[in-house]
């Protein structure tokens, strides 16, 4: 293997691994504050795929253009799932909230598949071919690049949102003292939905990026449910900056595995990965000691 | 044995409907159809599964979300031995199960050393599940995603042979039932034996537990072991039922979740909550699947209309609408209401 397969397999895993970042900002949002492991993450994740593609099948869109509509209808799908349904069981055990989002991820993968059936479905977009050469031997796809700008778009957009505006501020207060936050007058159920919400409305914004990259069937989901797990327990539970450096890690991870062993192999690269932070540090790279 | 007073919990009540549930499913075989023995023959197939879930989670508080694991590894070993070696089941059973329980030690030794817990160490097992599928997948010798298949003879169909586990559906279904009460007979000696009181008290408090002077490491590790042993045995059966082993199939994290809802519906750190599950939850699937095509085939539901996914929609909103009106589990509640057992334990 020379220099510059390395360096394009390098490349490609970043730029993978920032959507990759994106997606588990989702999830790491929801923990980080709600404590819920939301076991419906790539199943939220694939509705907003499928969204893109009934935009691009109806009106040509492009998915980077559907994600503002996108994020939207999902932020509010999951206010409301937050709100009627998820904070019935905030007060039984992790074990119970974990069914119910298994359950939720059953109920929207066959929903799925009765709306769109079981085959893939790609989208095919004018710069879909297209590459960016950078001197003679790197290469680079270009809805790749542009999934990846879109995505370090959005992550930034969210990390500002949570450290400087009033309501991020309000959403970190209840992560870190739920009883303060109610002492002090924070409307603590409708910022947990509000949460639920954003992490929801990332996860279509996410969604419509991937699309650029991948085909769309409903069984992509509990894979993706997996790898944002993986990502988000390697840069720590409830970091965001961790879920992002973790979504880098197994991006580029991937993208090696895939060159010097094959690419069938690549997702136990990322497992054995998993095992190996929870053993030596089970915080994750970035997370603040646990209990 | 002590499993057998198991009677003393129950009430008068409570034994007739014991002694009308055995009487139903002893003589099953010999009034309904090859498919209901199939269904009944995976329904308990399930509830052993669910016991072997349920000791670690409603008995010492430990979150598996990987049983497939403990299951697959025991399948295909002993399916592996018996195909290309010729070892019988009655033998390779041994070794099976010792590798099934090797893997939950691993796995134990792991988590609880470096104190990882709750929805941490259920993603450790997980991962261990997801890292053996992909591995499994990439074993040519055991048939990789090919999969591994076990010879069946038409006249192995008919008779009946306990040694190579070879023989008619009433014999498999039969030995689930056997295998079944026996586990639900272990738990119970389990669950009332200081062994028991120490897992509840660790899954009550572990921090306490400790303080008490209880060795928190080495009693999760016993509760791992013995529930991957039975999910082993369970495996055994399962290679040997099935004939065909495929790693997605087996290793899937379907399959994991599959066994930890029978206990969670039927009610998690009961004993007859797993069995009530398994009870609820297999004839549900499949009756859904019934219901689809008898309202296509009547006319009622447009055949040709391909309602893929329409049964596991049905199936997940009955799970979520337990969750959120039983979260308790079925089992407590009904035995609220009807008083089967003597105040189960709690």
């Amino acid at each position: 293997m020379d220099f510059w397969t390395l360096a394009n397999a390098l490349a490609t895993g970043l730029l993978t691994g920032l959507v990759y970042g994106l997606s588990a900002l989702g999830l790491s949002v929801i923990f980080g504050v709600i404590r819920i492991v939301n076991f419906a993450h790539g199943e939220i994740m694939v509705m907003g795929m499928f969204f893109a593609l009934i935009m691009f099948r109806w009106l040509g869109l492009d998915p980077l253009l559907s994600i503002p509509l996108a994020a939207a209808i999902l932020f509010v799908f999951g206010y409301a799932l937050q709100s009627t349904v998820i904070s019935r069981v905030a007060h039984l055990p992790d074990h119970m909230q974990f069914l119910l989002l298994a359950a939720i991820a059953v109920m929207i993968v066959n929903g799925s598949l009765l709306i769109f059936g079981p085959d893939p479905q790609a989208i095919n977009i004018s710069y879909s071919f297209d590459s960016f050469d950078i001197g003679e031997d790197l290469i680079i796809d270009k809805s790749r690049a542009y999934a990846a700008i879109a995505a370090v778009a959005i992550s930034g957009l969210l990390l500002g949102f949570f450290k400087y505006s009033r309501t991020g501020k309000a959403i970190r207060a209840c992560a870190d003292n739920y009883l303060g936050a109610q002492v002090v007058g924070l409307k603590v159920d409708h910022l947990y939905a509000l949460t639920f919400g954003i992490g929801a409305a990332c996860l279509g914004a996410a969604g419509c990026v991937l699309l650029l990259l991948i085909e769309v069937h409903p069984y992509l989901a509990p894979g993706y449910t997996l790898l944002a797990f993986v990502i988000v327990i390697i840069g720590g539970l409830g970091s965001m900056t961790g879920a992002l450096v973790g979504g880098i890690l197994i991006g580029m991870s991937e993208a090696l595995a895939a060159i010097v062993f094959q690419p069938s192999m690549k997702s136990a690269f990322s497992f054995g990965l998993l095992i190996l932070v929870l053993l030596l540090r089970p915080q994750g790279l970035m997370g603040k000691s646990i209990k | 044995m002590m499993g057998f007073n198991m009677l003393a919990d129950l009430t008068n009540k409570g034994r007739i409907g014991l002694l009308l549930f055995l009487a139903i499913l002893i003589s099953l075989p010999f009034w309904s159809s090859s498919y209901i023995i199939s269904v009944a023959t995976i329904t308990l197939y399930l509830a052993i599964l669910g016991q072997s879930w349920n000791l670690m989670l409603g008995f010492a508080g430990l979150l598996s979300l990987g049983h497939a694991l403990f299951v697959g590894v025991s399948a295909y070993l002993a399916a592996y031995l018996f195909s290309v070696l010729g070892l019988p089941p009655v033998i390779g059973i041994f070794p099976a199960v010792l590798l099934a329980i090797l893997m939950g030690m691993l796995i134990g030794y792991l988590g609880f050393r470096f104190s990882i817990g709750g929805v941490y160490f259920a993603l450790l097992t997980i991962a261990f599940a997801e890292l053996v599928r992909i591995s499994v997948d990439h074993m040519a010798v055991i048939g990789g995603t090919e999969g591994l298949f076990l010879q069946v003879s038409e006249g192995d169909r008919k008779g009946v042979d306990l040694i190579n586990l070879r023989g008619h559906p009433w014999m498999f279904y039969y030995l689930a039932m056997v295998l079944a009460f026996l586990t639900l007979a272990g738990c119970r000696s389990l669950l009332k034996s200081k062994l028991g009181y120490y897992w509840q008290a660790i899954r009550d408090d572990q921090d306490a537990a400790q303080a008490l002077g209880i060795n928190v490491f080495r009693y999760k590790m016993y509760a791992v072991i013995y529930s991957s042993g039975i999910a082993g045995v369970a495996g055994v059966f399962y290679a040997f039922y099935q004939n065909s082993l495929f790693p997605e199939s087996v290793f899937g994290i379907e399959r994991s979740i599959e066994v930890s809802l029978g206990p969670i519906v039927g009610g998690v750190g009961s004993l007859f909550g797993p069995v009530l599950g398994a009870f609820i939850l297999t004839p549900l699937g499949e009756g859904l699947t019934e219901l689809i095509d008898f309202l296509k085939s009547s006319g009622i539901i447009d055949p040709k209309s391909k309602l893929n996914g329409l049964k596991l929609l049905i199936w997940g909103l009955v799970v979520a609408l337990i969750v959120l009106f039983k979260p308790r589990g079925i089992w407590p509640w009904l035995n609220d209401k009807l008083g089967f057992c003597r105040k189960e334990s709690d």
